[in-house]
Parts: C-alpha cells; sequence; structure tokens
C-alpha cells in the first residue's frame, strides 16, 4: 500500500510542472496585453507601457518570468491580481469554498439518484423504466448547462416562484464569512429563516451542476451492475437462496460501484469546468467564473495560480478515489505491490 | 407571469420573514453587472468599480448634477479662475462629515488637507501612499493630470488652490471625474501610523450618501445610508448591488422582484420588457459615439475628396436599423447632441453611391482601390457588433468599387495595432468622461493624439488651433463657438465617417422613483426612492 501511495503521489510532480508550463505558456501565447486592456479606448502613452510592464515584471524574458513565478509558487507566493492588486491566494480562498459547496452539493444529487436508478434500471433491465431513465440520462448528458439552467430560472424562479433566481442567500441577510460555507454560516447566525434560504438558493445551481454527473453515474452504475450480475458468484448467491434484494445490494453493488468510483473522482474535473457556467449563470461567487474573467482581462497571475490550486484539488481528490479503489478492490493494490 | 414586490422575496423565497430591524427600512436591491476592482476610484477605471465606490461612497469638488453633464458644487461651494486660467481657488464646504466605521471614527470634519492628500496621492511620486494598493492612477495619468498640475496649495482650512502648467478650461469638469474623488488624510494618517497603510483602500472611508456596510466578493456589496451626509440623508435605507453577471438572469431577477434595477439589458429583452406592466423601462442618449476613421497618413486616405466620397458611400439609416436595432441615432458630429456646443446646423453627407463615385474617379480613383476595415472583436456601448457593421460597409465599399478586406484581432491587440496605426480604416468609438466637448474633440482629433487616441492620426492645423484656443478661455460661450466652428472643419475634413449615438437602456421596478439615468453610462443612488 505505502508504494502504491508513493507512486501515486511521485506522479504529481510531473503534472505540477505540466500545469504550470501549461498556463504560464498559453496565457502568453494568446494575443493580448493585461494592460491595454486595462487602459481601453483611452490608450496609453508608450512610456508609461514601458514602466508598468516593468513593474508587473512581463518586460523580462519568457525563460526568466517563469523561473520567478516557480520559485514564487515554491515559496508559496502566487502574486498579486493585476487588476484587483490582492493577492491571488487570498481571493481563491475566499471563492473556494463556495465553489466546493456547490459542487459538493451536485454530486451527492448526482449520487442519491443516479445510484438507484442505475441499479434499478439494471435489475428491471428491457423494462420501460430502464429505457425511460436510460433515455432521460442521455438527454441529460448532452444538454448545454446554459441553457439548461435558464430554463430551470424561467421555470422554478420566474414561473413557479419556488427558487430565488441566483445568489447564495437572500441579500436580505447579512452573513459574515466564518467558514465561507454558507450553509454552515446561515446556521451559525441562528436565524431559521437564514439556512433556510441558503438551502433554496442551492437547488437550481446543484440540479444543473449535477445534471451531467448524474447522467454519466447512472449509465456507468447500470452497465456495471449488469456485467457484475452476470458473474458465476451471483449466480451462486442466488442459488443459496437468498432474497433477490441481498443479492442485489449487498453481494453485487460493492463491485459494481468500482468503476462509478472512478467516474467519480474523474467527475471532480467536469464539475470545476460546468462550475465556470454554473456559477455564472447563477451568480455563484467562486472560483469558476474568477478564473474566466482573469482569461477575459489577460490577469496572469490570477489565471496561473487559479488553474494551478484547481489542478491541484482535481490531483488530491483523484489520489483519494485511486486510494479508495485500492480498498475497495484488493486485486488493484495487491498488483502494484 | 407572477409577479411579486421586493420585500417578497424574503417571505417567498427566504421562508420566513427576516427579523432584523435593519430591513424593515427602505432597501434598494441594484443587479449590477460585475465586482468592482475595489473601492479607491482613483486606483481604477472602471465604470463597474466607479457605481461601487466614487458613485455611492464618495463625493468630488464638484459634482455632475444628476442625470445631466452639467457641473455643480459638490465638497467645493464655489470656485474662483485667475485671468489668465493658470489658477483655480475652491472655497470648500465646511461641515462635511466622513463616514465613522468599525476602523475608523473622524476627530474633525472635511477640509484642505483631504483634498490635498487626495491630489497629491496621484501627482507626487515621494508620496509616502503613492506606491500603496500597487497604485498606478491610470485615471488620473490618462486624463494628463502629472502634466497639467503644477501644484496643489492649501490656503487656509477651507480654500484650495490648483496651479496648472497651462490654461484648462476643461478643468473643473476633471475635477468631478471619479478619480477626484476626496479621500480621508485623517484616515490614511492613521492606518499608516498603526502600520495597516492598506487598511486604507480595503475599508474605504468617504463623505458620499452611503457607507460601505459589507462586500462579499463576486456577491454581494451592501450600504448604509450615511446618517450625516452634508445634503441631506438619502432617502433609501440600505443600498444592495447583487452582482449578477449574466444579462438574461438580471431580467429574471428584475421579473421575480429581486432586484429593483439592472444595467445592460439583452436587446433581445428590450420588447418584452416593455410589454411588462410591472417593469419602466427608461432610455436615453448615450454620450458616446461610434465611428470609421481613415488612416489621414496612408494613400488614399491623404486625399479629403476619398473620405468624403466614402462618407456619401455608406448607408447609414441602414446601419442603425440592422445593427443598432433602431436603439441609436445617426451621428453627424463627432461630439454626441448632448453635449454643450453640439452643432446641429451640420449638414450631413447625403448617402449618394453615384456622386460617391464620381468623387472617387475626380481623385484618380475611377475603378477604386483596395483596402481594409478593421471591426473590433468586442461589443461596446457604441456599437453593438463592429463584425456585422464592417460587413455592411463592406457591400456598400463594394458598390462605389472599392475592394475592402474585413480585419480583426483580440482586443487588446486590436486597441495597441490601431494605435500604431497598422489599419487603414478602423471602427471604435468613444464614450466621454466628463462631458465636456475637449473630451471628445481633442482626445480624438487632436494633433497631440495623432499617434494615440486620434486613430484617423489627423492633425489639421485650422482645427487644432480652435480647440487650443477654446482650451485656453473659461468663456462658455467663446468657447462655444469655437467648438461649433470646429465640427464644421471637421466635416468638410472627414477624417470620419460618423456612425451613431447609441440609445441606453435602463429597466427599473415601477416601485423605483426618481431614477435618473446617467449619461456617463453610472448609476447613482442618491436621491432613488422606494414606494412601498
Amino acid at each position: 500500500m505505502f508504494r502504491f501511495l508513493l507512486t501515486r503521489v511521485s506522479l504529481i510532480i510531473p503534472t505540477f510542472i505540466g500545469v504550470t508550463l501549461l498556463t504560464f505558456a498559453l496565457i502568453r501565447l494568446v494575443p493580448g496585453d493585461p494592460i491595454e486592456l486595462l487602459v481601453g479606448e483611452r490608450g496609453i502613452d508608450p512610456e508609461r507601457h514601458a514602466m508598468l510592464r516593468a513593474e508587473l515584471g512581463l518586460d523580462k524574458p519568457l525563460l526568466e518570468q517563469y523561473g520567478i513565478y516557480i520559485s514564487n509558487v515554491l515559496k508559496g507566493d502566487l502574486g498579486n491580481s493585476i487588476v484587483t492588486k490582492e493577492p491571488v491566494l487570498k481571493e481563491f480562498f475566499t471563492l473556494f469554498p463556495a465553489t466546493i459547496e456547490i459542487s459538493v452539493c451536485a454530486i451527492l444529487f448526482a449520487l442519491l439518484i443516479g445510484i438507484p436508478v442505475g441499479i434499478l434500471a439494471a435489475v428491471k433491465r428491457g423494462s420501460v423504466f430502464d429505457y425511460a431513465s436510460m433515455g432521460v440520462s442521455l438527454t441529460g448528458y448532452s444538454m448545454p448547462i446554459f441553457w439548461w439552467a435558464l430554463l430551470l430560472i424561467l421555470l422554478f424562479s420566474v414561473n413557479l416562484g419556488w427558487t430565488p433566481v441566483s445568489g447564495r442567500i437572500s441579500v436580505f441577510y447579512f452573513i459574515e464569512p466564518v467558514t465561507g460555507f454558507m450553509l454552515i454560516d446561515s446556521l451559525l447566525l441562528n436565524e431559521k429563516g437564514a439556512f433556510l434560504s441558503a438551502v433554496k438558493h442551492l437547488v437550481l445551481p446543484s440540479l444543473a451542476l449535477g445534471t451531467i454527473p448524474l447522467a454519466v453515474i447512472a449509465r456507468m452504475t447500470r452497465s456495471s451492475m449488469l456485467e457484475v450480475l452476470s458473474e458465476d458468484y451471483i449466480r451462486t448467491a442466488r442459488a443459496k437462496g437468498l432474497s433477490p434484494l441481498r443479492v442485489v445490494s449487498v453481494h453485487a453493488l460493492r463491485n459494481a460501484l468500482i468503476p462509478v468510483i472512478t467516474v467519480i473522482g474523474l467527475a471532480v474535473g467536469v464539475l470545476f469546468a460546468g462550475a465556470i457556467l454554473t456559477e455564472t449563470i447563477f451568480a455563484w461567487p467562486g472560483v469558476g467564473k474568477w478564473l474566466v474573467e482573469s482569461v477575459r482581462r489577460r490577469d496572469y497571475p490570477v489565471l496561473q495560480g487559479g488553474v494551478l490550486l484547481v489542478a491541484t484539488t482535481v490531483m488530491i481528490v483523484n489520489l483519494i478515489v485511486d486510494v479508495l479503489y485500492g480498498l475497495i478492490n484488493p486485486r488493484i493494490r495487491h498488483k502494484r505491490a | 407571469m407572477k409577479q411579486r414586490s421586493l420585500l417578497m422575496p424574503a417571505l417567498v423565497l427566504g421562508g420566513l420573514v427576516v427579523s432584523s430591524s435593519a430591513f424593515a427600512a427602505k432597501t434598494l436591491v441594484y443587479c449590477s453587472e460585475g465586482s468592482p476592482e475595489g473601492f479607491t476610484p482613483s486606483l481604477y477605471t472602471a465604470g463597474t468599480t466607479f457605481d461601487a465606490s466614487s458613485r455611492a461612497m464618495f463625493d468630488r469638488l464638484v459634482h455632475f448634477k444628476r442625470g445631466t453633464t452639467e457641473i455643480e458644487p459638490g465638497l467645493a461651494e464655489s470656485w474662483e479662475v485667475s485671468g489668465d486660467g493658470l489658477e483655480y481657488t475652491f472655497k470648500l464646504r465646511g461641515g462635511v462629515k466622513f463616514h465613522t466605521t468599525k476602523t475608523f471614527t473622524p476627530s474633525r470634519e472635511f477640509n484642505a488637507d483631504d483634498v490635498l492628500y487626495t491630489i497629491n496621492r496621484q501627482l507626487r511620486e515621494d508620496h509616502p501612499d503613492h506606491k500603496l494598493s500597487g497604485g498606478t492612477y491610470e485615471y488620473f495619468n490618462g486624463m494628463d493630470m502629472p502634466n497639467l498640475i503644477k501644484d496643489v496649495q492649501k490656503v487656509d482650512d477651507l480654500t484650495v488652490k490648483f496651479v496648472l502648467n497651462a490654461p484648462e478650461a476643461p478643468f473643473i469638469a476633471n475635477m468631478a471625474m471619479d478619480f477626484a474623488s476626496i479621500l480621508s488624510a485623517e484616515y490614511a494618517d492613521q492606518m499608516r501610523e498603526a502600520g495597516t497603510p492598506d487598511k486604507t483602500d480595503l475599508e474605504p472611508v468617504g463623505t458620499g450618501p452611503f457607507q460601505l456596510a459589507g462586500y462579499q466578493k463576486d456577491a454581494v456589496i451592501r450600504y448604509q445610508a450615511h446618517p450625516g451626509y452634508w445634503a441631506g440623508k438619502a432617502a433609501i435605507d440600505n443600498l444592495v448591488f447583487s452582482i449578477t453577471p449574466d444579462a438574461a438572469v438580471r431580467y429574471a431577477k428584475l421579473q421575480a422582484g429581486e432586484c429593483h434595477v439592472m444595467p445592460y439589458p439583452n436587446p433581445a429583452d428590450i420588447e418584452a420588457m416593455k410589454a411588462d406592466p410591472d417593469i419602466n423601462l427608461m432610455e436615453q442618449e448615450g454620450l458616446n459615439v461610434g465611428y470609421l476613421a481613415f488612416n489621414t497618413e496612408k494613400e488614399p486616405f491623404t486625399d479629403k475628396r476619398v473620405r468624403q466620397a466614402l462618407n456619401m458611400a455608406i448607408n447609414k439609416a441602414a446601419i442603425i436599423d440592422a445593427i443598432y436595432l433602431g436603439a441609436g441615432v445617426q451621428a453627424k458630429n463627432p461630439i454626441p447632441p448632448t453635449i454643450w456646443s453640439y452643432n446641429d446646423a451640420v449638414q450631413d453627407y447625403p448617402y449618394d453611391p453615384e456622386k460617391a463615385k464620381a468623387m472617387l474617379a475626380e481623385a484618380g480613383y475611377p475603378d477604386g482601390f483596395e483596402t481594409d476595415i478593421w471591426a473590433m472583436p468586442v461589443q461596446r456601448p457604441y456599437n453593438p457588433n463592429a463584425r456585422r457593421m464592417a460587413e455592411i460597409i463592406q457591400a456598400d465599399f463594394a458598390k462605389v468599387g472599392v475592394k475592402a478586406e474585413i480585419v480583426t484581432f483580440e482586443w487588446g491587440e486590436y486597441l495597441k495595432r490601431s494605435k500604431a496605426g497598422e489599419h487603414q480604416t478602423v471602427l471604435l468609438g468613444w464614450t466621454g468622461d466628463n462631458g465636456d466637448p475637449d473630451n471628445f474633440l481633442h482626445v480624438l482629433l487632436g494633433c497631440a493624439a495623432a499617434d494615440g487616441a486620434n486613430r484617423a492620426r489627423w492633425c489639421h492645423k485650422p482645427f487644432d488651433d480652435l480647440l487650443m484656443q477654446a482650451k485656453r478661455t473659461t468663456d462658455v460661450a467663446e468657447r462655444t463657438r469655437l467648438y461649433e466652428e470646429a465640427q464644421v472643419v471637421f466635416k468638410e475634413e472627414a477624417p470620419w465617417f460618423t456612425i451613431a449615438h447609441s440609445v441606453v437602456f435602463k429597466p427599473i421596478r415601477n416601485e423605483v422613483k426618481e431614477f435618473r439615468i446617467d449619461p456617463f453610462g453610472g448609476h447613482v443612488f442618491y436621491g432613488v426612492d422606494l414606494e412601498q
């Protein structure tokens, strides 16, 4: 197990170098100058332009800029935003809890519905439920998030008035961030309405963001379940006279879940990508929206630092998934060890 | 469609009526389009930032009268200009209180030291706070203030004198701009002495009608009315900016009663907004101009007959219909009609392809020529769709034998390259900063800007002389005459094809009273009331 972990952790180093190099190079390959974008139509005289570039360190050779960037990163300094002039780390940690909150709710929503639907569809293979649920999940998978999110808003918020349109909590509650997680902070406020408001604000964004993972998980659970159900040991279990419920929930499910866990790990990356759109539409103050804005404004430090932090998170989650995978499936651990 | 009053979300959406007494008061919610870059106005250049900072929390020596470009007294009660136009003496208002915040309780009222701090922080590189928050003061520099202001002196506690290097009539209007928002010198000194100078910018203190009560990045900004505001406490008690970047979502929030005022509606939603009985769709001509500039340093645009001919070759009315969808008026002058000295007597070139062809032949181009049209990659207030506009112009040019290729770049690159004069013709535009004609004519067409913001790279001495004369006098009647004449010269010389002044739409809910559209594109909530 130790060696297995060691191999996985050592893989993080080249990935880390790859991510820093790629973001550093890509944002500079794209034409556009942060200073020109800041001043717009007004323009700036060449001398001042050169001075500002020098202040931002953009006048140095690229290799040197990269070297400075990496040595700062190793010291834990991701630099300051060109636009807001605030430290990148501070901005990231202000916004990240919102992204985690929405992602966790989305994945919970996907799991709570996706796994039971997948199991049922597998058990009742060929039934109307099977075809209908798989049809719906395929539709969900193919749905553009921004369009789906707007439809949800129009139906549930504007027409039915059941949920708020956007934001994390009603503007009538003044919540000082303690943990940054609105569900927890609203509970700490000790006003019942605040928590309920935070929950209601989470419904549509989680639904919109969770739709694609839900579809993937449901389909994955179904196919993996079907495979397991045709195994010899399941037949043996049935022959032993175990109840169908016990066969499915105890004997089949554990093995069927192995590929599903992989999918969940991969879904974290998908969630971050989806969060960019979901956060913009639902005015959700997370890192997705922040990163998109940094590309538009060529805010190099924010983009480099933000992508690095998000990539690190994805790597850590996948590492945890790999470990879980090993725990659930001894064959993997033993093979590597 | 179901509609509710704004206090309802607490009931319907929050689940319960909020018990906090603060919110039983009048709270106006504005669905802003983005986050402010920060709260000290002089550090930034974006309108979104100014809405959240200077326009809510700060005052300037002089103000723009709400909804107009006229100047009125602000923190200065009156001012005098010396005969040579080099000295501006401001008599400051007494009894003006700064905000009291968690970190700061003012021990004195506003005085000359605050004006000196505000200006010197931007002007003097040796000022202790010059580099604070990475300050580069782009707007102050962009308006050429460092070259203009020689000195700023405290005459007494309530008198300040600005000494200029050259006469500059628009100077008063400049002092009404966001970068000139007055900061508290006492607060800055205290924070510096306490070893936390950053707080000066992070937890701002102003004299304005609202004071900051809380900001959650990318989510919400809260303000409370400043109880001791010198012009009287605001009619609303609380002001909330609910940051909502997507225009369709802002509209949904307005419909659902989650906000009262929204900026920048989608053009496609305008018709539905007009039909909605709960929404009052306000509209006003913007303080802007969209244009196609001919690079007068390059053949064949060095010849004014060619420029005039192309002015006649383009069907302006068709552009207004197709691109602005009616939300624009044809421009014939480089300044919008809302600015004083607008010369309505100027005749625009008629759309006349036949005559255009004849003039091109006369100029030595009977078979036309080849050129380019640069189209901006972004939507701007003065041009909703430059790419499509370029296509229309391209087709019109083809009719008179001019073959044009459409060119575009990423926005920053576009600005840089067009400033360097790489184009032959370029689509661009401008939104005014201070309502002074000089801010259009000199900035965009003056000789001093011929390798900068003057995309036509047009330096015409008779025109430039008129502008320089107008800078030197503070007599508005005389300046008006000079600018009117300059507009006649401009039309005759035709360095641009003037396209349109766009119309600004502002949807607000019916319960909002006394809202005025700001000609500068800002959002001002002092003076606005809510009917409950």
